[in-house]
C-alpha cells in the first residue's frame, strides 16, 4: 500500500495519456469487486443481445441449422430481392402499417382525454375509483384478455352477439371476420391500455401551477374556458413529445395481442412482420429469409427512433436518451 | 367556486361518463366470474350474464384437481419466484457502478446497454444463440434469456445517482468494503425502485407465453399463460373425460365453457392479490422511467 501511495506521488502531473491510465489502474485497483459484479449483466448483454446481432449475417446466406453459419452458402441480397418481389412480404408490411396507423388514430387521443376527465374529478374517493379499475386491464396478459375475448365475441353464446340479436341483428363471427378484426385489435387494445396511458398525461396535469388557474378565474374564465386556454396548452408539450416517439415505435404494432388472437381466416388483414417472421421462419425453418425480413424491420425501427428523438429533442423539453 | 348551471350539468355528466367506462373496464371480468360459477348448459343457453346461473363450485374444484393446470401454475409461480430474484440482483449490482464516476468505461458501457433498446438481432438470430446455448426445452429458457432489461438498468441507475455519497463515504470511512456499502446502505435506500423493478419483472413472468412457443415444446414446462391459451383457444382438455361427465359426448370433446372461464380467473387471481402494490409502485415507476439520466 505504501509503495502505491510512493509510486502514485511519483506520476508527472502534466502528462494526460500517463495519468488517465493510471487512474484507470487505480479505480481498477480500489474498486475490483465493483468492476466483477458487473460481469453477469454484461455476459448477458453481450450473448443474448450482441451475438444475435452478428447473427445477422445469416440473412445474407443460405443457412442451414445442419452447416452452421461457418458452413452455410452466402448468397448476397438474394433474399432482400426475394422479400421485395414477394407479394405476401407486401400484405404484411401493409396490415403493419395500417393496424398501428389505425391504433394510433384510435387510441392516441383515449388517455388524453381519459385524463383530462379525470383531472375535473373533485371527488377524490371517486377519482381513485375509476383509476383503480381502469388501470386493471394493463396488468392481465393477452392471453387472458384474448380468452375474455373469444368468450365475449363467440358468435354462438358470446353476450354481445347476444345483445346484437336482441336488437335483431344477425350475429356476427368478429375474430373471424375480415372486416371486423382490425376493429377488435384498435379496440381491445384501447380497453386494455387507456388508463394506463392517462397516468402520465394525469402527471403533467398534476405539475400545472394552481396560480394559472385562479389567475384565469379572476379574468373571469369558467371552467370550459380554463380547460382550453390553460389546461390544454400546457398539455401540448407532453403530447407532442409522446406522438413523436409513438410514431418513432410505428413497426411495433403489438405482437402477442395479434398472434393470441389471429387465425388463418383473417391472416390476410392480420398477419404483420412479427407474426410472419415467426410462422415462416420458426414453424417453416426459412431462417434466412425471415431474418432479411426482421432485419428490414429492425432498421426501419432504427431509423423512425433515431428521427422521432431528433425531433422531440428539437421540439422542447424532452427525449428517450 | 361558483359554477354555472352548464358547467354543473358538465360536470355531472362527467361523473357519469367515468363511471360508465369504469364499468366497462369491470363488466367482462364480471360475466366470466359469473360464468365460472355456472353450469355449462345455461351459459351456451345463454343465460349468464353477471350473475351466476345453477351456481357451484364445481368448475373450480375440477380445474384445481386437473394435474395439468397444478402443475402449469407451479411452473409459472416458480419462474416468477426465481426469474425475478434473478433480475433484480443482476440488474443492481450491473446497475450501481454504472452509477459510479470513479468506474471507467461506464459511459462506454451505459451506450452499449441503451443501443440493444433501439436495436436488436430479431427473432431468428436470438433463437439461434439460445439453440446453441442448450437451454432449449429446459426450465432456465424462462430465466436466462431474459435475465436483465435495458431499461430496468437504466431507472435504476438513474435511483442510485440520486443516493447521497455522503452516506456511502461515512460506511467506507468506518470500514466497510464497496460491496458491504452496496448490500447495507444503498440497497435499504432504493427499495423504492427496488420494489417497482422486483413488480415490472414479476408480472412480466407471471404473463410471459411467447418465449414457451418459441423454445418449449415439453408439455411438462408450459407455464399458466400456454396452459390457458391451449384450453380456450384450441379447446384442448382433458378435464372433462375423467370426471363422470363423460356421458355428455359434446363435454368429452370440447372444454366446457365454465371450466374455461374458472381456469382463467384462478390465473388472474394472482394479479388480483398484488394488485394494490402494482398499482401503487408501477405508477411511480412510470414516473421513475420518464426522469431521463
Amino acid at each position: 500500500m505504501d509503495s502505491d501511495l510512493a509510486a502514485a506521488d511519483r506520476q508527472p502531473e502534466n502528462h494526460p495519456l500517463r495519468t488517465e491510465k493510471w487512474e484507470r489502474f487505480q479505480s481498477l485497483k480500489k474498486y475490483w469487486d465493483l468492476y466483477l459484479i458487473m460481469l453477469p449483466g454484461l455476459a448477458y448483454f453481450i450473448i443474448f443481445k450482441y451475438v444475435p446481432m452478428g447473427g445477422i449475417v445469416v440473412a445474407f446466406q443460405d443457412f442451414s441449422a445442419f452447416a452452421g453459419i461457418r458452413g452455410s452458402e452466402w448468397v448476397g441480397l438474394t433474399h432482400f430481392k426475394n422479400m421485395f418481389t414477394d407479394s405476401e412480404f407486401y400484405t404484411v408490411f401493409k396490415n403493419t402499417l395500417l393496424i398501428s396507423l389505425y391504433k394510433l388514430i384510435w387510441g392516441f387521443p383515449g388517455p388524453i382525454i381519459l385524463a383530462l376527465m379525470l383531472n375535473e374529478v373533485r371527488h377524490m374517493l371517486y377519482k381513485r375509483g375509476v383509476q383503480t379499475l381502469v388501470y386493471l386491464p394493463h396488468f392481465l396478459s393477452w392471453v387472458i384478455i384474448g380468452g375474455i375475448l373469444i368468450n365475449v365475441l363467440s358468435p354462438a353464446t358470446g353476450i354481445v352477439n347476444q345483445f346484437l340479436g336482441m336488437l335483431g341483428l344477425e350475429p356476427i363471427f368478429f375474430l373471424g371476420s375480415q372486416e371486423w378484426f382490425r376493429t377488435v385489435l384498435v379496440v381491445s387494445d384501447i380497453w386494455k391500455e387507456a388508463g394506463w396511458g392517462a397516468i402520465i398525461y394525469l402527471a403533467a396535469l398534476a405539475s400545472i401551477d394552481p396560480q394559472i388557474y385562479e389567475a384565469a378565474v379572476v379574468d373571469g374564465a369558467g371552467k370550459w374556458k380554463q380547460l382550453l386556454h390553460v389546461t390544454l396548452p400546457s398539455l401540448i408539450g407532453t403530447i407532442v413529445i409522446l406522438f413523436v416517439l409513438r410514431l418513432g415505435s410505428v413497426l411495433d404494432v403489438g405482437f402477442e395481442q395479434i398472434f393470441v388472437l389471429y387465425n388463418p381466416l383473417v391472416y390476410n388483414v392480420a398477419d404483420v412482420i412479427e407474426t410472419y417472421v415467426y410462422r415462416t421462419g420458426i414453424t417453416q425453418g426459412q431462417f434466412s429469409f425471415t431474418t432479411a425480413v426482421g432485419l428490414f424491420k429492425s432498421v426501419i425501427s432504427l431509423i423512425l427512433v433515431v428521427l422521432a428523438n431528433k425531433a422531440a429533442r428539437k421540439l422542447g423539453q424532452d427525449s428517450l436518451w | 367556486m361558483r359554477l354555472t348551471r352548464g358547467e354543473r350539468l358538465a360536470s355531472r355528466l362527467n361523473y357519469l361518463i367515468l363511471g360508465f367506462i369504469a364499468l366497462l373496464a369491470l363488466l367482462p371480468f364480471l360475466h366470466v366470474v359469473a360464468q365460472s360459477f355456472s353450469s355449462h348448459q345455461a351459459i351456451t343457453s345463454g343465460r349468464v350474464t353477471l350473475w351466476p346461473v345453477d351456481f357451484s363450485f364445481e368448475a373450480y374444484v375440477k380445474v384445481l384437481r386437473e394435474h395439468a393446470f397444478v402443475n402449469a401454475f407451479k411452473v409459472s409461480l416458480l419462474r416468477t419466484v426465481i426469474g425475478t430474484l434473478l433480475n433484480v440482483v443482476i440488474t443492481c449490482m450491473l446497475a450501481y457502478p454504472l452509477s459510479k464516476a470513479y468506474i471507467k468505461g461506464r459511459s462506454a458501457i451505459m451506450f452499449l446497454i441503451v443501443f440493444t433498446m433501439l436495436f436488436n438481432g430479431g427473432m431468428i438470430p436470438t433463437f439461434l444463440v439460445v439453440k446453441a446455448t442448450g437451454l432449449l426445452n429446459s426450465f432456465w429458457v424462462y430465466i436466462i434469456p431474459g435475465a436483465v432489461s435495458a431499461f430496468n438498468v437504466i431507472i435504476m441507475r438513474n435511483f442510485f445517482q440520486g443516493v447521497p455519497p455522503e452516506l456511502e463515504e461515512s460506511a467506507k470511512i468506518d470500514g466497510s468494503s464497496n460491496i458491504g456499502t452496496l448490500v447495507r446502505i444503498v440497497v435499504p435506500l432504493s427499495m423504492p425502485v427496488i420494489a417497482t423493478i422486483t413488480l415490472f419483472h414479476a408480472v412480466g413472468h407471471w404473463n410471459a407465453f411467447f418465449d414457451t412457443v418459441l423454445y418449449v415444446t415439453d408439455r411438462n414446462l408450459f407455464p399458466l399463460q400456454v396452459y390457458l391459451r391451449e384450453l380456450i383457444m384450441f379447446n384442448q382438455s382433458n378435464i372433462s373425460n375423467n370426471n363422470g361427465y363423460s356421458a355428455n359426448i359434446d363435454s368429452t370433446l370440447l372444454a366446457l365453457e365454465s371450466l374455461k372461464a374458472a381456469a382463467l380467473i384462478a390465473s388472474t387471481v394472482p394479479i388480483l392479490l398484488v394488485y394494490p402494490f402494482l398499482q401503487k409502485h408501477f405508477v411511480k415507476g412510470i414516473m421513475l422511467g420518464s426522469v431521463k439520466g
